[in-house]
């Protein structure tokens, strides 16, 4: 497998505080990769350091390139970073935050892409028209992964998807994300809370204990392994 | 007592909106500032009068005719907001909003101290556009001026409307007003959306003292007053609410020139033309007491 990113010693810091102290990991092209740790790990400074939303040093790179810059640029190199809590824009309608998504694109094929997009939501149809924050907390997080789906991402980001989100609607997200990974090869890195069904949906993962790479393995590894489940993943 | 006429009162409705169209389109300029950066821009006033000069300057001095120079200043006045926002502005962004409100003051005093020194402070003449003609349309005696100044207004309102509604950059401009953070992440550069916003403001303020200077004389205060009534007209439509800002403008406008024109009976015999800019401020604390969102625009509502 190609590796599509890697990262290499990153560390990254909140003013004073530092937040990664040394992270190395590596995603390859059609994988879906789980972040997993405790609160305060540095799961979702992983992320942000990966789209330059926090100040960074180590090496980060996309297919071989160095990442540089903030977000606009990640998101020209094909990231797409749905954040935590949704990452909607609550006071534009569905179809606008589409519309967002394929902000970075050039090419003129953005309507197909709405409608191969509908197959995978068929509600969003339908609702194109509603506020986005008039939409149900699962269905904000369905629409952050439908508009992140819109800029053909190389690299998809998701921070804590399941957050505040019932049982159910969760593993439907979840569901939807490997049928994007096993039918378009899309490529994930997911940080999750929920390590039993991170797990479950990824081939391999990273533990993070304190801003470092505790642990790292497949997922069917981890899953089995009750020590490590015990002491790391709390379930 | 006079007796009004159907007429007479379509009159004052006219005369009413071309203000309000004014009002308008200020008040659009600061919404959209306000908007993106949270700020009421005090300098918006005092840019408009400089966009002015500089329309005058270039038919006055330059021999340019009206329309070429029209366009030029607009050109002229966007450039102009763009560089204010990264020269001005952008360094002080990420400090207090006390901090950017006391810079678009200084602004305020620097604009003003340049128009006076460049141009001097007697009134000048800039001609209207359309003419000193008056129209009678079905006994409704309308000047022309008037009515061009209803139509640009309306005009630039449907532009701009197109362009945040169905153009890719405005999109963007939205969202960054919506959720700046989030913009950045879809790929949106938003330092220049807050410049280009800027720019726009400056072309907005640059009408509204173009159609303006013809009625009033062009004068270096020209636009203080204006200013006062487009913050009155933001604050009663909403001031986050570009529609709410139109329809502030031309409620103010018919409003205040519906004062005037009643004054003719008793009960409203106390009302004269200086009260017209006290109104305004009052309309602005009747509007913050009672509905501080204003008639259009959404109640703050924090997420905790």
């Amino acid at each position: 497998m190609r590796t599509l990113l890697e990262l290499d010693r990153v560390q990254a810091r909140y003013g004073p505080v530092q937040a990664l102290h040394d992270v190395s990991l590596t995603v390859g092209e059609g994988e879906v990769v789980a972040v997993l740790g405790a609160n305060g790990a540095g799961k979702t400074t992983t992320l942000r350091a990966i789209s330059g939303t926090v100040a960074r040093s180590g090496a980060i790179e996309l297919d071989a390139k160095a990442l540089k810059g903030g977000p606009e640029a990640a998101a020209r190199a094909g990231i797409a970073h749905v954040p935590e809590g949704r990452g909607t824009f609550v006071d534009l309608t569905v179809n606008e935050n589409l519309r967002l998504g394929a902000y970075v694109r050039r090419d003129r094929s953005v309507k197909e892409d709405l409608q191969r997009i509908a197959g995978y939501f068929p509600w969003i149809a339908e609702r194109g028209g509603q506020r986005a924050g008039t939409l149900s907390g699962g269905e904000q997080q369905m629409l952050a992964l439908a508009r992140a789906l819109m800029s053909r991402p190389r690299l998809l980001l998701l921070d804590e998807p399941s957050l505040g989100l019932a049982p159910m609607v969760v593993r439907e997200f979840f569901r939807t994300v490997r049928e994007l990974n096993e039918k378009e090869g899309l490529t994930v890195l997911v940080v999750e809370q929920d390590a039993r069904i991170a797990l479950a949906s990824s081939s391999r993962a990273y533990v993070l204990e304190v801003g470092r790479v505790a642990l790292t393995g497949t997922s069917a590894e981890l899953r089995d392994d009750e020590g490590v489940r015990r002491s790391y993943l709390g379930y | 007592m006079p007796v009004a006429t159907f007429a007479d009162f379509m009159q004052q409705v006219v005369t009413g909106l071309a203000s309000g169209g004014v009002y308008a389109l200020l008040a659009l300029a600061l919404v959209i500032i306000h908007r993106s950066t949270g700020v009421i821009n005090f300098a918006q006033g005092e840019m408009a009068t400089l966009s002015t000069y500089v329309a005058w300057a270039l038919i006055a001095h330059h021999g340019w005719r009206y329309w070429p120079a029209f366009v030029a200043t607009l050109a002229i006045s966007f450039l102009g907001g763009i560089a204010t926002h990264r020269l001005v502005i952008r360094p002080v962004e990420r400090g207090s909003v006390l901090r950017i409100v006391i810079v678009t003051i200084g602004l305020l005093i620097l604009i003003n101290g340049f128009v006076l020194w460049q141009w001097g402070g007697e009134p000048q003449a800039l001609r209207s556009p359309f003419g000193t003609e008056t129209y009678d349309i079905g006994g409704v005696v309308v000047p022309a001026h008037d009515i061009g100044t209803i139509a640009v207004a309306l005009g630039i309102v449907v532009l701009l409307w197109g362009l945040f509604k169905f153009t890719k950059v405005g999109l963007a401009l939205r969202a960054v007003a919506v959720n700046p953070q989030e913009a950045r992440l879809v790929g949106v550069r938003v330092t220049w959306m807050l410049a280009l916003g800027w720019g726009l403001a400056a072309t907005l303020g640059a009408v509204a003292g173009m159609l303006t200077a013809p009625t009033v004389g062009l004068d270096p205060q020209m636009m203080q007053a204006v200013l006062i009534y487009a913050f009155a007209a933001a604050v009663l439509g909403g001031i986050d609410s570009p529609a709410g800002a139109v329809a502030g403008g031309l409620m103010l406008g018919v409003l205040l020139n519906m004062l005037s024109y009643l004054t003719q009976y008793d009960l409203f015999d106390w009302f004269s033309e200086e009260l017209r800019l006290p109104m305004a401020l009052l309309v602005i604390l009747v509007v913050l007491l009672v509905r501080p969102s204003g008639l259009f625009g959404h109640p703050e509502v924090k997420r905790v």
